[in-house]
């Protein structure tokens, strides 16, 4: 698919490129200056964060899903004691002379709701979902938060950087399920518009990341706790950040500098939580686990002391000349095409070099680059853009159904169906950014297309559809389809498995 | 700790084909007079062939419309007769035999008053019971329902639920409850078919992928579903899985509205009907189809035991097709096409037909055949002689400005 001048195409391409898809009226709306209206989401205050009070820090959500376990351990070990007394009581009670009298009033009868009692409805059918429990909440809650955003933002560029940043910095809530949502709030939504440098270090100082990459457990050797008999090391943190986060596999450091760098991270850790109940699971310099000395790490010697050692060294890998080219490439790959225009990447290098990494700045190189206006639209959507760009076309798709299950567990199971499961991507390196692994799953798009056709086709005219997410995107053959469809569920679903509406 | 994340099920996918939605009340003045019927209206989505499914073998100008695609008495596979001018289509043995025991009818030449062909707009004609498309956001048997005095609420333990999506037909202010099948209806070959010519001019990667999905299925109705992992069985579906779900969907509504505490009156509808490309209405896909409409017939018929004799089943569809083949061995949309009625209370083994003729200047707009009976005239004298349903009601609530299309007189037994 190729692109054209025309404004209306500009727009829409703009919405799906840069942002996450066009609602009703969005393609007109910023039809008289599209890259205005990019430059104007980046400068709107506070477009990056979450409004929503209501989410706990990560530490402290962390924190509450741990005392309900204790709190349900606890029950768990009562009840099992009462079980075992009992047990152990009964041969005692059937050798033991007939008590004269029973005593009633020892006797615990457990007050249970009777669920037949509670619904005379066809439980069969009206089946509810069991209430999630609080650990269940905390994760469908900042899920919640987190589709929020992407539906409500205007265009969804800015959304699309805390998207790509939170992949490229990601932890997984396989790992860290209670803190994952926080993390994306706390060390990626203040920086998607700010220094790299400053995201990489609140990266690197979140308890999330430091959980999932086990740097909370890796000890100096010669640290306090090393010299106690305490061991070990553990360059995994160490590792990803100089070969994921920022340099780049391959760029010239070596397993010294790994070494090196892991003992500088060393003593970044995480407050426990079973023995600090204000501030269990924080993030916590704990220079017991410390490494102390200096450290040489690519030729340079870090003679900082305590947390302020990693931070140096984080501060210099960010601005690193090969850190530029790596997020450079990145970028230009998610936005453009898995085979970057080469003048793009270059252009995106530069100017994080001269900009310090100033992550805005490379934003708006991307609003002002021609590659993105004018490259051919071959680069495939991820799951949850493909769904997203869904949810934004159709309002009505926002709309809770009773004794269904919520429209945040249904986001979720989309997206695990699909390959892309929320904030738990497979590896520490993200989830995959280019065609390959995302290709195969396109039947079970057509799956997901149908069920949602199904959901919406009494309130959706397939044809307002597609004018309102592809408008003049749609190709002759795609329209030509959907007229053609022998039904209106047909006709949605075809449209949302356009080839157009695929790709950005 | 995971979350729990079931996939959407199978079930998820159908949409409503298949589903029986039903009127949770039993019929008052019906049952005062001892009578009890059923009625099961059965949407048949995409436009259906009325041409294919019962040919007008004795029209001199048939076998120039369709050549060697078109329907015979002869040949190796001929149709089965009915009435001397018209001959079933082979795949339907079951309705032979029913109407042949004077258990069906076909009403040919019919259709709503709707004339545009798209499907959406006809679709919506046909079930909201309005003249025009896109004027009621309510069906015609629902307000149906909203005529009949019910007696009775019905027993609703165990089965009926309610939908997730209320086909146009039921939709409206009198409750509905619906009812799913066990089985899995199969997945929509004819969508992915259309995605893959989609793909092929514009995304070739794409199409690949679904070719990939389809060639599983060509496997599985090849017979070879133990070569296929269990994932992959789960995207396949055959000529036979389709077959099996038609008749357990209808069989199993069926026997639910056979129940002496079931519903009585109720719709389902049946998709895959729109054959541009390589209809096959002898030996292909639309035979198929036809064969799997059959064979839920007849599992209806079984389905309602005792209560057969007591039943209408209404078969209906949007529009017919183009009264020709098109250049793609297909037939495009069309007007006049066939409607049947089948049950014990049918005054059956007949064709009703005001017959139009097949010569050039017979076809509406010289492509269609021509509708001459208006379908709601058809299922205004079902609603009135089966469910007692009064004239005013039915020219004004149920088909508005109907006035024109008099329910029809004795079509039942």
């Amino acid at each position: 698919m190729s692109t054209s001048t025309d404004p209306k195409f500009q727009a829409a391409l703009a919405l799906h490129r840069f942002g996450l898809g066009p609602k009703p009226g969005s393609i007109a709306a910023i039809a008289s200056d599209p890259r205005g209206a990019l430059l104007a989401e980046l400068d709107r205050p506070g477009v990056a964060l979450v409004s929503d009070g209501s989410l706990m820090t990560a530490a402290k959500s962390s924190m509450t899903a741990f005392m309900f376990r204790q709190e349900r351990m606890a029950e768990r070990i009562a009840k099992e004691a009462k079980q075992a007394e009992q047990a152990a009581m009964t041969p005692n009670m059937a050798n033991a002379p007939a008590p004269v009298q029973a005593a009633s009033n020892d006797k615990l009868v457990p007050v249970k709701p009777d669920p037949k009692a509670a619904s005379t409805a066809d439980t069969k059918v009206d089946k509810q979902p069991p209430e999630p429990n609080v650990q269940q909440r905390i994760f469908r809650n900042e899920a919640r938060a987190h589709f929020i955003s992407a539906n409500r933002a205007d265009i969804g560029f800015v959304e699309r950087l805390v998207w790509f940043w939170s992949n490229h910095l990601c932890v997984s809530a396989d790992v860290v399920p209670y803190m994952a949502g926080g993390y994306e709030r706390e060390a990626i939504r203040p920086h998607v518009l700010g220094r790299f440098a400053d995201m990489l270090d609140a990266s690197a100082s979140h308890p999330a990341m430091l959980i999932y990459l086990d740097n909370f457990r890796s000890i100096g050797p010669k640290s306090i706790a090393g010299l106690i008999g305490k061991v070990g090391l553990n360059e995994n943190f160490a590792r990803e950040v100089l070969e994921l986060h920022t340099l780049g596999v391959r760029s010239g450091y070596t397993q010294d500098d790994i070494i090196a760098f892991a003992k500088v991270l060393t003593g970044w850790t995480v407050l426990p939580a079973a023995t600090n109940p204000e501030h269990g699971s924080e993030f916590v310099f704990n220079p017991r686990l410390h490494e102390p000395g200096p450290q040489t790490i690519m030729g340079k010697v870090y003679n900082e002391v305590g947390v302020n050692q990693g931070r140096a060294v984080l501060a210099d890998l960010a601005r690193h000349s090969a850190t530029a080219t790596h997020l450079a490439h990145k970028l230009a790959r998610h936005f453009v095409a898995d085979e970057p225009p080469p003048a793009l990447t270059e252009r995106l290098t530069q100017r994080f070099r001269d900009t310090d990494g100033d992550l805005k700045e490379l934003a708006k190189t991307l609003v002002a680059s021609p590659e993105l206006w004018d490259a051919p639209m071959t680069k495939m959507k991820r799951p949850n853009e493909w769904l997203t760009a869904m949810r934004r076309a159709m309002p009505d798709l926002g709309r809770e159904i009773p004794g269904r299950p919520s429209n945040v567990v249904q986001g979720l199971q989309a997206r695990a169906r699909l390959g892309e499961p929320l904030w738990r991507p497979p590896q520490p390196e993200g989830f995959q950014d280019v065609q390959g692994p995302w290709v195969d799953g396109l039947a079970q798009r057509l799956d997901i297309a149908e069920i949602v056709a199904t959901r919406v086709e009494a309130s959706v005219d397939p044809k307002d559809l597609l004018e309102t997410t592809l408008g003049p995107l749609a190709l002759p053959d795609t329209r030509r389809a959907v007229a053609r469809a022998d039904s209106r569920q047909q006709a949605i679903a075809l449209a949302l498995m356009a080839p157009e509406f695929h790709r950005r | 700790m995971t979350l729990s994340l079931h996939a959407p099920s199978r079930r998820e996918l159908i949409a409503a084909s298949g589903i029986l939605f039903a009127w949770p009340f039993l019929p008052r003045v019906a049952r005062a007079e001892g009578r009890d019927p059923r009625l099961m209206v059965v949407v048949l989505r995409g436009a259906l062939d009325g041409l294919a499914l019962a040919a007008p073998v004795g029209d001199p100008g048939w076998i120039k419309l369709r050549g060697d695609k078109a329907l015979t008495l002869e040949g190796k596979t001929p149709g089965l007769p009915l009435d001397g001018f018209f001959a079933l289509n082979p795949a339907m043995p079951n309705l032979h035999r029913l109407y042949k025991a004077g258990h069906a009818l076909v009403v040919h030449a019919t259709c709503t008053p709707y004339r545009d062909r798209s499907h959406f707009d006809g679709q919506d004609v046909l079930e909201s019971g309005f003249a025009k498309p896109a004027m009621a956001a309510s069906g015609w048997l629902n307000r149906a329902f909203g005529t009949i005095e019910p007696e009775a609420r019905i027993d609703r333990k165990g089965a009926l639920g309610v939908g997730p999506v209320v086909p146009l037909v039921v939709r409206g202010p009198s409750p509905v409850l619906s009812w799913t099948p066990q089985r899995v209806a199969p997945a929509s070959e004819d969508t992915l078919m259309r995605l893959i010519d989609l793909y092929q001019h514009s995304d070739p990667a794409l199409a690949r992928v679904l070719q990939g999905r389809l060639g599983l299925m060509h496997m599985a109705s090849a017979g070879n579903m133990d070569a296929l992992t269990p994932a992959q069985r789960e995207q396949v579906a055959g000529v036979a899985a389709v077959r099996a779900y038609f008749a357990e969907a209808a069989g199993t509504a069926a026997k639910f509205m056979a129940r002496a505490e079931g519903p009585r009156v109720g719709a389902l509808s049946f998709n895959g009907w729109d054959t541009h490309i390589d209809e096959g209405a002898i030996d292909g896909r639309l035979g198929n189809l036809l064969g799997a409409l059959d064979g839920a017939l007849a599992a209806i018929e079984t389905g309602m035991g005792p209560a057969w004799s007591e039943t209408v089943v209404a078969l209906v569809t949007e529009f017919g097709r183009t009264a020709r083949i098109n250049g793609d061995n297909g037939t495009d949309h069309g007007s006049g096409t066939v409607a049947l009625l089948a049950g014990g209370a049918i005054k059956g083994g007949r064709v009703i037909a005001d017959w139009p003729g097949l010569k050039e200047g017979d076809l509406f707009e010289k492509r269609d055949l021509k509708a001459t009976t208006d379908l709601r005239g058809v299922l205004k004298g079902v609603l009135k002689d089966h469910l007692r349903i009064e004239d005013k009601a039915l020219a004004s609530a149920i088909f508005p400005d109907s006035g024109a299309a008099a329910p029809m007189a004795g079509l039942l037994g």
